[in-house]
């Protein structure tokens, strides 16, 4: 008997009474989406800027390796995107556009059609991401109600920089990937 | 060795588990406020131990429909027995690709397979990236603890062996400077790697995905580097539907660190193109739990630790002093499970205070398992928790006279005797324990005086 089928057997063997699958109501949402949606990223220790800020924080950071797959920011990438991730290895910045953002914790969700590369948010040393108002949602609930039919081979929700508090619960931004997050709202 | 004897070795540093009782508190409060800020928080959770429910009620079905969504998404779906099997087939896959060094994400799995010592013996370099999973395997130790793996160390010990394995300065404790040298020595692994393995917080039936959370965004830097990625996965992981993950991932963070949200969510449902990604579904034990009508509900546990952090004993007696992979109130009710022989103590490792079942947040009823453990355990093994001090107190129990008398003897010597004879090594009670101020009477003398 195959590993499968005796774990499967196992299970039923045991198996009582139905139980019915809960369904899951709608919950009240913050009533000023935008505030809450500032203060969840601040709280995870990214922060939000304008779109009329960008332009002025870019040329005040100045970084010059810089990889955009934007398409509501004017940016030019010092780099192409390559088939190999590695070859980002020393990237500074990325510009990803987000699809949508819950309001209560930060959360934005990109999938391959704005990664292109998975690789891109994580190796990068500093990360932009655009979220247009319009998308900010209330929960996540109502985020997975947004992207629950999309079919993308991959999907994530990043809702601040990288960070660790393994040593002493010392907060400490910057683990293995991004060291920055900044979001522009468009 | 027992769970009260290695608690003792943990106490001997006074201040060292001082600390680690006041942080693990400060997490525990952090945990409390940011609950207290979702007006529908105890909803989710009742949500969450439903749909748990439903889980473990049909995980037949959800495990043939999560296998055969991966299958469609060109996902390679193993099953494992035992964790033998578990170890054979990640070492298999390796073989294949001729991988000789692989990057791991936090995976509380994996440390209960023993896979990093399996690999190992077979001469492959295994790198945990998780800072705390990589400090403590730098000094050849598991986790404490299944969400702060190092929380039993103080940054002097972390400061040390960077020093000696990463040539960092001697003496610099910096939380800062010490992650940032991590970082560049694992960069390096990481860009190096050919194969990632991770461990998963949830698989989805309904679409045969599978989700990876973490704040260091190491997992995601493992796997989409290398060419093949492996999940390790309990089958005891599923969830139904893709929209309970808005339920699971408002109670995780939440429960336990007291954030909203990690700040990384991987939604992994099919490789990228030209990669490969397996899944290793495991039992090891799982499905003998789910026989136990009264201890299945502890494999609803979706690891967040908020248990631990609350127990008054887990506070005071560090992770090791479990001796188990979990750890803590979760680990006391999953290990004897496992081997009850071994972890006989555990469920007595307990005030059966509540608090582990109150910060749940699939509802686990871990205190009355707890209990329930003890029943068991006691049952197999009449001699156990029948220490002289029992037997003691059972003949003064059952004697009024004796008690009355008992009573106010002990409020009498209790101040005018030695500490050296409470506190003496005979007395196991007395350990880390201070004495009350007796009272001047018995409730029954006051009450004599005061009743109406």
């Amino acid at each position: 008997m195959s590993s499968k089928d005796q774990i499967i057997q196992a299970i039923q063997k045991v198996k009582s009474d139905n139980k019915t699958l809960p369904e899951i109501p709608e919950f009240r949402v913050p009533e000023d989406l935008l505030a809450t949606f500032i203060l969840s990223i601040e709280g995870n220790k990214g922060q939000v800027i304008s779109k009329e800020d960008f332009q002025s924080w870019m040329e005040e950071k100045g970084y010059s390796k810089i990889l955009s797959n934007s398409e509501r920011l004017e940016v030019s990438s010092s780099q192409i995107l390559p088939s190999d991730p590695h070859e980002l290895a020393e990237l500074e910045l990325a510009i990803l556009d987000g699809q949508w953002a819950a309001a209560e914790n930060g959360a934005i969700w990109l999938d391959d059609t704005q990664l292109k590369l998975r690789a891109i948010p994580f190796i990068t040393e500093h990360l932009v991401i655009t979220v247009p108002e319009s998308n900010i949602l209330g929960n996540m609930h109502q985020a997975y109600e947004k992207i629950g039919a999309q079919h993308s081979g991959f999907g994530v929700f990043i809702a601040g920089p990288s960070k660790t508090a393994d040593i002493e619960q010392s907060l400490v931004i910057g683990a293995h990937g991004a060291k920055s997050l900044t979001v522009v709202i468009i | 060795m027992s769970h009260p004897s290695k608690a003792a070795e943990f106490l001997k540093d006074q201040a060292k588990s001082h600390w680690h009782d006041e942080t693990l508190w400060f997490v525990r409060d952090k945990r409390d406020k940011i609950s207290k800020s979702i007006p529908e928080w105890e909803n989710l959770r009742t949500i969450a131990s439903g749909l748990k429910d439903y889980v473990l009620n049909n995980l037949d079905t959800l495990l043939l429909d999560f296998e055969a969504n991966a299958k469609k998404n060109g996902i390679h779906v193993h099953w494992a027995v035992n964790a033998e099997e578990h170890n054979q087939i990640v070492h298999s896959i390796l073989e294949k690709h001729d991988c000789k060094a692989i990057v791991k994400s936090k995976s509380i799995l994996t440390e209960e397979c023993h896979l990093n010592p399996y690999l190992e013996k077979r001469g492959v370099e295994v790198v945990d990236t998780d800072l705390g999973e990589r400090i403590v395997q730098f000094l050849q130790q598991p986790p404490s603890h299944i969400v702060l793996p190092a929380i039993h160390l103080k940054k002097g010990d972390i400061s040390e062996i960077f020093h000696e394995k990463l040539k960092t300065e001697k003496g610099n404790e910096d939380p800062t400077y010490l992650t940032h040298a991590a970082r560049l020595h694992l960069r390096e692994k990481f860009l190096k790697a050919k194969v990632a393995i991770t461990g998963v917080n949830f698989g989805v039936a309904e679409t045969g995905e599978f989700v990876v959370c973490t704040n260091e965004g190491n997992a995601d830097m493992g796997v989409h580097l290398a060419d093949v990625h492996i999940a390790c996965m309990g089958i005891e992981k599923i969830i139904p539907r893709r929209k309970d993950l808005g339920v699971f991932l408002r109670l995780l963070a939440r429960s336990a660190t007291g954030q909203p949200i990690t700040n990384y969510n991987s939604h992994f449902r099919s490789p990228e193109p030209g990669k490969e990604i397996h899944i290793v579904l495991l039992d090891n034990g799982r499905t003998r739990q789910l026989a136990r009508e009264k201890f299945k509900n502890s494999l609803k546990c979706i690891r967040c630790g908020a248990c631990m952090n609350t127990c008054p004993i887990y506070r005071r007696s560090g992770g090791y002093s479990y001796g188990s992979t979990v750890p803590g109130p979760i680990g006391s009710i999953l290990s004897p499970g496992i081997d009850v022989k071994k972890y006989s103590t555990l469920p007595f490792a307990s005030t059966l205070c509540g608090s582990c079942s109150d910060v749940c947040p699939v509802k686990i009823n871990i205190h009355e398992q707890l209990y329930e453990w003890r029943q068991e355990i006691t049952k197999a093994n009449p001699d156990m928790a029948k220490g002289m001090s029992m037997k003691m107190a059972s003949g003064i129990f059952t004697s009024p006279l004796a008690y009355k008398i008992s009573g106010s003897l002990m409020r009498k010597s209790l101040k005018a005797l030695p500490k050296s004879i409470i506190y003496n090594p005979l007395n196991v009670w007395g350990k880390e324990r201070d004495l009350p101020n007796p009272p001047k009477e018995s409730f029954k003398e006051w009450y004599k005086k005061n009743r109406p």
